[in-house]
């Protein structure tokens, strides 16, 4: 126990038809998700959408009611088996930091690593708050620490017994945006650094696009979609990851042909096949750079509010049905509301949902 | 290594930690129960005897009590707590924790303190005497042993609840309130009953029914007075005609009226929080008074403490140096029966709050958080009820034993459960439950749960987190809430008077009997030791409330 951990083994997180329920109520229904050993993944959904269950069900604070979690092919969670949090080599940190109030950073630190040789807890910690960007902190108490420092000394906590896998529970809703900024893209190098799988829970999808390989968009216990985040933009699975994820509107149209659609915007083509049938009522998902202003269009909308964002101008514009949707037009176009303007649609992959769902 | 029990676990552990809270809540509320039951089967004859003779008598003189303590304890603790939280004058720093000081004297003790004072042998009436060359009778001089006299001793030590809670919530109105008031045209004394006045009015609500709840559980003074009140009532009942069921008719009207403060408590609770919101920030601007202001203010705040501590304080010293009996072996056993007792009552009260505390936070279910509330209902409860409620079912058990154990072993046995030390440690645990409670949960509610997963996701038993987490970052409050327990027990009078075994004495008891003996010095050292141990929680609590907002 006394010798360093082997060099980091890769590690391959496994989840099948997981299910987690209290007193009844089914919390989470069915998932599967995989993390393939280096990446990061994040649950992203709305708050009670059951993603930090799902974070404490991987953790071991959670029994599971169905399926199996498996690290490295290794059973860890099952209905009838249940390996105890201690003894799961899985690091954790806390939404509210959990920073030990009665130790000090270095005795925080050096919490999970006490069978460790006194040399090696002082050489891991000297590393990691230096990794952190703190060192000299040893001998402070957390409490004298800023929120993002108390942040960094918990991941700090968190990966010094070399986890096989970090969970992370909104581990920057409590900090303010320009910190977070910061203090993201320092906390992905730091987990590549150690070459560490992690699992982080998020309500924002900036935080999820800056931080995760995959992303699971969840809600209401289920995973909706699971991909990255460009294809969960682009290429949404399900009408709620197309509303939850960036701005959008669905668009009302109809299919005119295999790759083209007809709408308010006239006659959409796509590049490749959509596979509904002819005349067949859909909604076409259309985002904000999908529409530009163009003044030779023959379709046109009336501008009902509008937002100047320096490099171009993001309108709001009423279509003759009524429907309202986005439109860019380059920052020298200034139009006044209630003007109409020309538009036209500049679409490659068409995102169509069947009307009746 | 798996553990395939654990499902098991889970869903075993959440109902033995809610039986155990249900039981200890059952048991504590066992007291009231009796009470209540003896209300219901009671005699109508035993009732109507009550309503012809005495009840009118103690519930107005319960109410003049009441009406007296409520206005003395207000016009003493408002104006301090203002004074010492809003201005600057010579003294107020340490007037601020000073006046807090009358907390560890016993109504009983300061009661017979100035009757030594101010009686015709005391001190006072003495140069009186000898300036005047006048002789008894010959010039007025008020009664101390009187309702009048009863009012201002209990306000005297009683004040300082009114004066914590008022202190508090002067101290969290924003600086910018009062400043928003000046800046619209109010001068400082019209801000203050405008705006002051009534935003801290809940938190002084809330401190004058603490005060008033004292008011009504105490016997010690009222007795040595010769005022009539339920207490005394109670106790005379009960000692005297040995009616066990007219007592507890008496203290099911006394429960009336300590619910009806408690429900008034928890309203005012309640709408503190409401009013506290908003920008919580305690001012450090103080306002400047001028020299005469100055000396007023010095003389308002320094009054309380001089008359309700200072004076007590020296004339205890005084008998307990030049008067009393020299300090010997009786003495000595009289402490140590004292200290024992209420050492054992605390880690008594703070074991059963710890096992509450912790049942309250890991099952979340109604009946458990309902046991926690129930446990802690008995500050409320005057000792003299408690001990009733005590006395009676254990005196019944205790009939039921003797006769089995006569009949089935022809052994005559002793009383086993009344009488004996555990009927009072019974009654203490019932009355002090919610203080040890209180100090318990709020050390809890510092360890997040969190806490507890952080130290289980870095490799840790739920044992280990225990010792590594929770053992350390408690410690201070089980410390402090067996100190607060210890002290109160030490004070104890009714209960204590009621239950104890024959022939067993407390410091409290015997300086309240050899008071009631007209031998006020020989009752100095217990006295003064119990208002000596009673300065350890005040220095506590005046640490807190030093620098910020007392919580």
């Amino acid at each position: 126990m006394t010798s360093l951990p082997p060099a980091h083994m890769l590690t391959d997180l496994n989840i099948k038809n997981v299910s987690v329920s209290y007193d009844g109520n089914t919390i989470i229904q069915g998932v599967d998700f995989r993390l393939l050993a280096g990446q990061i993944g994040c649950l992203l959904g709305p708050s009670g959408c059951g993603k930090s269950t799902l974070l404490r069900a991987i953790a071991g604070f959670e029994m599971i009611s169905t399926g199996s979690i498996e690290l490295d092919g290794k059973p860890l969670s099952k209905p009838e088996l249940m390996v105890n949090p201690e003894q799961r080599n899985i690091g954790m940190v806390f939404q509210d930091v959990a920073l030990f109030p009665h130790l000090t950073i270095s005795e925080n630190i050096e919490f999970g690593i006490q069978s460790w040789s006194k040399s090696e807890r002082k050489e891991r910690t000297r590393h990691l708050l230096e990794l952190v960007g703190l060192s000299g902190f040893e001998t402070r108490y957390p409490q004298s620490l800023s929120g993002g420092q108390q942040q960094r000394i918990a991941l700090a906590r968190a990966i010094a017994p070399k986890p096989k896998l970090l969970l992370m529970d909104e581990p920057f809703s409590g900090l303010d945006a320009k910190l977070r900024e910061e203090l993201v893209p320092d906390v992905r190098a730091i987990l590549l650094a150690e070459k560490m799988s992690a699992i982080l829970v998020s309500h924002d999808q900036m935080e999820a696009f800056a931080m995760a390989d995959q992303i699971a968009v969840m809600s209401e216990g289920q995973i909706h979609q699971l991909a990255t985040a460009y294809q969960i933009y682009h290429k949404p699975a399900t009408r709620l990851v197309a509303s939850f994820i960036g701005h959008g509107d669905l668009l009302p149209s109809k299919v005119c042909g295999p790759t083209c659609v007809i709408s308010d915007l006239g006659e959409i083509k796509g590049k490749t096949e959509h596979g509904f049938k002819a005349d067949q009522e859909i909604d076409l998902l259309i985002r904000p750079d999908d529409i530009l202003h163009d003044d030779d269009s023959e379709f046109t909308g009336e501008i009902v509010s509008k937002w100047f964002r320096g490099s171009h101008f993001l309108y709001r514009v009423r279509l003759a049905s009524g429907k309202v949707v986005y439109c860019f037009a380059s920052s020298h176009h200034d139009h006044s509301i209630g003007q109409s303007i020309g538009l036209s649609v500049h679409l490659d992959h068409l995102v169509l949902f069947p009307r009746d769902a | 290594m798996m553990v395939n029990l654990a499902k098991k676990m889970t869903l075993l552990r959440p109902n033995w930690l809610m039986l155990i809270s249900v039981a200890v809540a059952l048991l504590l509320s066992l007291p009231v129960m009796v009470i209540l039951t003896n209300v219901a089967t009671g005699q109508a004859n035993v009732w109507q005897h009550l309503i012809d003779t005495v009840l009118a008598d103690y519930i107005s003189s319960s109410l003049i009590l009441m009406l007296g303590v409520g206005l003395g304890s207000l016009l003493l603790g408002v104006p301090t707590a203002w004074l010492t939280s809003v201005c600057r004058f010579p003294g107020h720093k340490w007037l601020a924790w000073a006046l807090l000081l009358p907390l560890a004297v016993p109504a009983y003790i300061i009661a017979y303190t100035y009757t030594g004072l101010l009686d015709f042998a005391g001190p006072v009436q003495s140069l009186i005497r000898e300036t005047t060359g006048l002789s008894y009778g010959e010039y007025w001089f008020f009664e101390v042993r009187s309702i009048t006299g009863a009012i201002v001793m209990l306000s005297l030590v009683l004040y300082p609840y009114v004066y914590l809670m008022s202190r508090a919530a002067f101290l969290e109105q924003s600086a910018n309130t009062l400043e928003v008031s000046r800046s619209l045209g109010y001068s400082h004394t019209k801000s203050f009953f405008k705006l002051a006045l009534p935003l801290a009015r809940p938190a002084i609500v809330a401190g004058v029914t603490l005060a008033l709840m004292e008011t009504l559980a105490d016997y010690g003074t009222v007795k040595y007075f010769g005022v009539t009140s339920f207490t005394t009532g109670i106790m005379r009942t009960f000692n005297g005609f040995g009616d066990a069921a007219a007592a507890s008719q008496l203290a099911s009207v006394l429960l009336l009226f300590v619910t009806c403060l408690i429900l008034m408590e928890r309203y005012s609770r309640r709408r503190i929080s409401y009013h506290a919101s908003g920008i919580r920030k305690a001012s450090n601007r103080k306002i400047e008074l001028n020299k005469k202001q100055g000396i007023i203010a010095f003389c308002v705040c320094f009054l309380p403490v001089f008359l309700g501590f200072i004076v007590p304080a020296i004339q205890l010293l005084y008998w307990a140096a030049f008067s009393a009996e020299s300090i010997d072996a009786s003495f000595i056993k009289l402490a140590w029966n004292s200290l024992y007792l209420a050492a054992l009552a605390a880690i008594i009260a703070v074991v059963l709050a710890l096992i509450l505390a912790y049942a309250s936070r890991l099952n979340k279910r109604k009946a458990v958080q309902a046991s926690v509330t129930v446990a802690g209902l008995g500050y409320a409860l005057p000792g003299t009820i408690i001990a009733i409620g005590i006395i009676i079912p254990f005196a019944w058990l205790d009939h039921q034993i003797i006769a089995w154990v006569k009949e089935t072993f022809e052994v005559r046995l002793g009383l086993v459960l009344s009488g004996t030390l555990f009927a009072l440690l019974f009654a203490y645990t019932v009355r002090f439950m919610a203080v040890s409670l209180g100090s318990i949960q709020a050390g809890l509610g510092k360890i997040t749960p969190s806490l507890d997963a952080a130290g289980r996701s870095l490799g840790y038993k739920p044992l280990d987190v225990l010792r590594k987490i929770h053992i350390p970052l408690m410690k201070s409050s089980v410390l402090t809430a067996l100190l607060i327990v210890f002290v109160d027990v030490l004070k104890e009078l009714p209960a204590t008077l009621i239950l104890r075994p024959f022939n067993f004495n407390t410091l409290a008891v015997r300086a309240f009997e050899l008071a009631s003996d007209e031998r006020l010095a020989d009752a100095a050292p217990a006295s003064l030791m119990i208002v000596l141990v009673g300065l350890a929680p005040v220095i506590l609590l005046s640490r807190s409330i030093g620098s910020g907002p007392a919580h």
